[in-house]
């Protein structure tokens, strides 16, 4: 009976677990001062660390914009991605240049949203994960917790 | 006696951390009076020069692109739709309080929406305009 019901807890508790990906406790000040002002900081589990790399080598022209993160805040920032950076086989590849919308991972998990959403003046860009997922800055992604309520679940 | 290296310590970290935007307008008036002698900040200018649209970046014409026509409202990031808190001091006092953070977004924005660095006039009207405006 008790066995039943931890196997009936775990059933609960692991979906929700899949959609918490929190930022790093150890997170260096350097990052959301950095890299949170034009899009929210991504947690560095969304990308592989092979992707990060070339991210943050390509911040010269960083999706047409020039985000350069010059000197010690730089390598921090690299380095942190890099450490906690997410599981390259679970993602698939993020093209050129990475892009985290574009991981087997992210698809997948989108797959129902229809293509009109991603234009929705209340969404305007993939990129702009708090449109939907109201606690995406702290890794909440849950789909029971969406700001559109007509793709809520 | 012990007190008195703290609270000089304390006093010079306040001091070094509140910068106000009346000193940042004046560090860059003081370099636009070096270029140009006579120069006076307007916040006229500022203002003028806040909804000038260039035509260097059509997703973002304009600083008004992003920060909507009244420094006093909230923005919107015109690519990524990242919400962008107010300019305008009155209306975040966050702002104009760091003359390197300061620098690091006239950077990154005149080259953005201008094509080019703005000149120590040009930041010292804006700064002007966002302390003075209502």
């Amino acid at each position: 009976m008790k066995r039943i019901a931890i196997i009936l807890l775990l059933g609960t508790a692991l979906p929700a677990l899949a959609d918490r990906v929190p930022l790093p406790a150890n997170t260096p000040a350097s990052y959301p001062a950095e890299c949170s002002s034009c899009h929210m900081a991504y947690q560095p589990a969304l990308l592989s660390a092979n992707d990060w790399r070339r991210t943050m080598a390509g911040l010269k022209d960083h999706f047409g914009t020039d985000a350069t993160v010059d000197g010690p805040a730089g390598q921090e920032i690299a380095s942190f991605l890099e450490r906690n950076a997410g599981n390259a086989g679970k993602l698939g590849s993020a093209g050129e240049p990475p892009r985290i919308t574009q991981t087997a991972r992210f698809i997948r998990k989108h797959r129902e949203i229809a293509p009109r959403y991603w234009n929705d003046p209340r969404i305007k860009s993939a990129a702009n994960c708090e449109a939907c997922h109201r606690g995406a800055a702290d890794g909440n992604y849950s789909e029971h917790d969406i700001l559109i309520r007509e793709l809520r679940r | 006696m012990r007190a008195l290296p703290v609270l000089c310590l304390m006093l010079a970290s306040v001091a070094a951390q509140a910068e106000t935007a009346q000193q940042i307008g004046r560090t860059y008036a003081a370099e636009a009076t070096a270029r140009q002698a006579g120069f006076a900040p307007s916040a006229k200018r500022g203002e003028t020069f806040f909804h000038q649209r260039f035509a260097n970046n059509d997703k973002m014409p304009a600083c008004t692109s992003c920060h909507t026509d009244s420094p006093l409202n909230g923005g919107q990031h015109a690519i990524t739709g990242k919400a962008i808190r107010p300019l305008a001091v009155v209306a975040n006092p966050e702002r104009f309080a760091d003359l390197a953070k300061v620098e690091k977004w006239f950077g990154r924005n005149c080259k953005e929406v201008i094509g080019r660095d703005c000149t120590p006039a040009e930041k010292a009207d804006f700064v002007a305009y966002m302390s003075e405006v209502r």
